[in-house]
């Protein structure tokens, strides 16, 4: 059994999305198919998955062409796809999921309930998935509706399995155990397609590595071939800095002083407990921990954002604590938040009116209340240009760039000013190698002018590579301070997992 | 669902709604932005031809005798019917003068409802905010003997000033509270509603030796002078255009425009940028609330008897939702969808008059106009036009007014 891409070309308008690409997978086989945001991954998926008609091309299993017009027919031909964002209804238990638009029905349309629950089960037990079948999907963790996901797929017959970036949503011990059913479907003769960025995770993972580039398909390799460099190389076109290249920092006065700060989630739970640590110009201190350990109500207390409950924050020894967000980036405070689509951008703004988004309301942007938007251009023609932002022109929404551009965007707004403090969450989360490196050398290079760098991140490999001193977050509070040169990440990373840890 | 989205991408996680922009019309580009409102008015046009013919009951008889004869009558009797409504809008200066003066508290009212699109707000109260800002105008109106240019300004900014305020209110419980403007604005309405009701039978507002619901008249001096000699259109009109103008700039060309659109897309990231969201809320729908303050205050400073009714606002509300989807939201596609409708009541009064028409036909096609704009994809597939790929996603032109 073989499943096969062959000749592949999607044209958009102005934007050739796919170009002659060809992809093969066998049943019992893991591909990796690598490439930047935009190298037509996705397009590619959502053809094999009958959401798009190529322009050219065909799709065939075992050499027979197949007629896709709606991911029902790639369903009945046995192409199953877990999505990057989880189709599931959130108020149904995961069986209710499982059966949705495949109900088993009796006599008289009689839901057989107990039926798909055995369904679920026996799927669940034969893949060592443990999912519960009567658990309510919006109680579970990211990691098990994955897997509910993964058993929608599984009681649809699926042959072949599209996981579209499984593991940008998980943290870094689900996908491990993601890894593993992987390979469980791999061993069951499931044909796998696995599309990533990550290098590390098709390098682990895959028995043959497809790279895309620009709608092409440049490179096929074997894991044990190719080194991540390579694989970078081949992704960009171009050689690419993997380790941060930085020289010794020389810290100088503390800028950003927490002391004993502790806030409220969204849900009025403490998530964020006496926390303290300074921050000095010159240096870049890193917040490693699992997502959700306190580390976004960090930020959001130190940048105005959310009220705290106890202790205070100092930027260049004022007193900040209850400051408006504005006042606090009138300090020089540079902030590249978490989410760039929820927060940082207007996605249906253009790139100009992003460019001013926090700094509008006074000259050279508006005079009083009128906008002086020919200065705006001027600016963002200048920025684009100076940070590399590939877009057609400073009108066009940012919605339409790739998630590296959207983020240059937001780096270039927030960096391109006297800046004294710079708080950056998750700075490079999805976005391509060559836009880390670009974003990763811009935060060394504020540094190195001697601005206070804080950096958050749940790619703990980032934070090692970026930092000076490394804090692990745990619980809403530090489980530990660690000096990235000197300690291993297996230590960091059991810090992170709230083992104790003593203190470089 | 084929290939109706970008290619990669897109504004899917926006947290601005892909339905509230395709109806409202914020942030599509201008070609899109015409071809639905255009075709919707061809369409109800169609299907108010078709109803003229098959409720005249004389030519459908005459459809088994002769059908050759009955059809040419059916084609004659819409021909008359369209000829009267097109000569009543625009045929004289008198018919432009009707259409002028009946778009004017639409254009108004419309542009209240359009900014609050714009802004992400939906307010449903601009009845209600009409009713407050046109007492208000309207108590300056018969209180005061002034001058004619100054009572008429003193009036209308009063009548702006209660507008703000009632509709204020309700931005201020979203900002500070998080109570939906939908609820609040359509609760306010009726606050509004019977306010005006019990302040019609007080000493306050009723007029003198009568006992039922009705206010005093607006002195002479705080009357809307009309344009012209015979026609009704006044300087409401002109006051319009200007909110037209004003409301362009507050939106495109000002700093508080930007914010305004900046939340309506995505509070989070308005925040984020340090605006105060909550004041923001506030100032929405204050402006909102002024707008349609000048719309009441036209009710009652520019229409004949100069008197405030139960309930005036009338309708005029609830069809302002309507043009400021037709419009899509831009204050020139409100003026624009203003007038088209100003044109439909001027021209069905003449219709009715001449043709036999009842006016009731032309408020049916305003409906069908707006259940086709709220559907565009109903009026996409009937004329075959496509969706352009990655419509949301790929705009390659910015909104309305760069």
């Amino acid at each position: 059994m073989e499943l096969e891409l062959r000749g592949i070309t999607k044209r958009f308008p102005g934007v050739l999305a796919n170009d002659d690409v060809n992809l093969t997978v066998a049943e019992g086989e893991i591909v990796a198919l690598l490439g930047e945001n935009g190298a037509g991954k996705t397009t590619l998926m959502n053809i094999l998955y009958g959401l798009y008609t190529p322009t050219s091309g065909e799709v065939l299993v075992d050499g027979e062409p197949l007629e896709l017009h709606s991911p029902g027919d790639a369903i009945a031909a046995g192409i199953g796809m877990v999505h990057q964002h989880f189709m599931l209804v959130p108020v149904f238990t995961v069986s209710e999921n499982v059966i949705l638009g495949v109900e088993p029905v009796g006599r008289a349309g009689w839901l057989k309930q107990a039926e798909a629950d055995d369904l679920v089960r026996e799927i669940s037990e034969r893949y060592h998935l443990a999912v519960d079948p009567d658990a309510m999907v919006e109680d579970l963790p990211v990691g098990i509706q994955q897997r509910v996901e993964i058993i929608k797929v599984l009681e649809r017959k699926a042959r072949f399995v599209v996981f579209d970036e499984p593991t940008s949503v998980l943290t870094p011990s689900e996908v491990e155990g993601f890894f593993d059913i992987v390979r469980g479907l791999r061993e069951d003769g499931k044909g796998i397609i696995f599309i990533s960025h990550k290098l590390g995770e098709a390098l682990e993972l895959a028995d043959r590595i497809v790279i895309m580039r620009r709608g092409k398909t440049v490179a096929e390799v074997l894991p044990e071939d190719v080194s991540e460099a390579d694989l970078a190389e081949l992704m960009v076109g171009r050689p690419v800095e993997l380790v941060v290249q930085k020289v010794v920092a020389s810290p100088g006065e503390v800028v950003l002083e927490v002391s004993g700060l502790a806030a409220l989630d969204d849900r009025n739970q403490r998530a964020l407990d006496g926390v303290s640590f300074q921050v000095r110009a010159g240096e870049i201190v890193g917040i490693a921990g699992v997502q959700g350990n306190g580390q976004t109500e960090l930020v959001e207390a130190i940048t105005g954002l959310r009220r705290s409950i106890a202790g205070s924050v100092s930027i260049g020894g004022a007193d900040v604590t209850a400051d408006s967000p504005r006042r606090i980036h009138k300090r020089d405070v540079a902030h590249v938040p978490e989410d760039r689509q929820r927060s940082g951008l207007v996605l249906p703004f253009t790139v100009t009116e992003n460019i001013v988004l926090d700094s509008y309301y006074g000259p050279p942007f508006s005079r009083g209340a009128q906008m002086d938007w020919g200065a705006a251009k001027e600016r963002a023609e200048h920025l684009v240009e100076e940070y590399d932002i590939r877009t057609p022109g400073v009108d066009v929404t940012v919605s339409t760039l790739s998630g590296g551009n959207q983020q240059k965007v937001i780096v270039a707004r927030e960096f391109d000013r006297d800046v004294t403090l710079v708080i950056a969450s998750q700075p490079t989360r999805g976005i391509d190698v060559g836009s880390i490196e670009y974003i990763h050398s811009r935060i060394i290079e504020q540094r190195d002018a001697g601005a206070a760098v804080l950096i958050v991140s749940s790619e703990l490999d980032e934070v090692v590579g970026l930092s000076d001193r490394v804090i692990v977050m745990f619980d809403g509070k530090i489980a530990g301070e660690f000096d990235p040169a000197t300690t291993t990440t297996t230590e960091i990373g059991l810090a992170m997992l709230g083992s104790e840890a003593k203190a470089s | 669902m084929t290939q109706s989205g970008p290619p990669e991408g897109g504004w899917g996680d926006a947290g601005y709604p892909q339905w509230f922009a395709r109806v409202t019309g914020v942030g599509s580009s201008i070609g899109q932005a015409l071809i639905v409102p255009v075709l919707a008015v061809v369409t109800a046009l169609i299907i108010g031809g078709v109803i003229i013919i098959v409720t005249d009951v004389d030519t459908l008889r005459l459809y088994g005798d002769s059908p050759g004869e009955a059809f040419k009558q059916s084609f004659i009797g819409v021909w008359e019917a369209y000829k009267a409504l097109f000569l009543g809008a625009v045929g004289s200066p008198r018919a432009i003068s009707e259409t002028l003066f009946s778009a004017t508290p639409l254009i108004l009212a419309g542009l209240a409802v359009a900014i609050g699109f714009r802004a992400g707000l939906f307010n449903i109260g601009v009845n209600g905010q009409m009713l407050i800002g046109g007492m208000a105008a309207l108590w300056v109106g018969f209180t005061f003997s002034l001058p004619l240019i100054l009572h008429i300004t003193i009036a209308v900014v009063v009548g702006i000033i209660f507008g703000a305020l009632w509709g204020g209110i309700t931005g201020f419980l979203k900002g500070k509270t998080g109570a939906h403007e939908v609820i609040t604005t359509i609760m306010f309405n009726f606050i509004a509603l019977f306010l005006v009701d019990y302040l019609l039978k007080t000493r306050f507002f009723q007029a003198t030796g009568r006992q039922d619901p009705i206010s005093k008249q607006v002195a002479e001096s705080a009357r809307f002078p009309s344009l012209f000699e015979g026609g009704r259109v006044h300087i409401g009109f002109l006051i319009a255009l200007v909110a037209v103008f004003f409301t362009y700039w507050l939106l495109f060309k000002s700093s508080i425009g930007f914010e305004f659109r900046a939340v309506g897309f995505n509070p989070d990231a308005g925040r984020y940028a340090g605006m105060n969201v909550a004041w923001i809320y506030v100032a929405v729908m204050g402006v909102s609330g002024a707008l349609a303050g000048i719309a009441g205050s036209n009710q009652l400073l520019g229409l004949a008897p100069y008197q405030a009714l139960p309930g005036f606002s009338g309708n005029t509300g609830f069809d302002a939702i309507a043009l400021a989807l037709l419009g899509r939201s831009h204050p020139f596609g409100v003026l624009a969808a203003a007038l088209l409708f100003g044109a439909l009541r001027a021209g069905g009064r003449s219709m009715q008059g001449l043709a036999g028409i009842p006016l009731d036909l032309v408020l049916v096609m305003q409906a069908l106009i707006i259940v086709f704009i709220a559907a565009p994809e109903l009026v996409r597939s009937i004329y075959r036009v496509k969706v352009p790929e990655g419509e949301e996603g790929l705009q390659l032109t910015r909104g309305w007014g760069g």
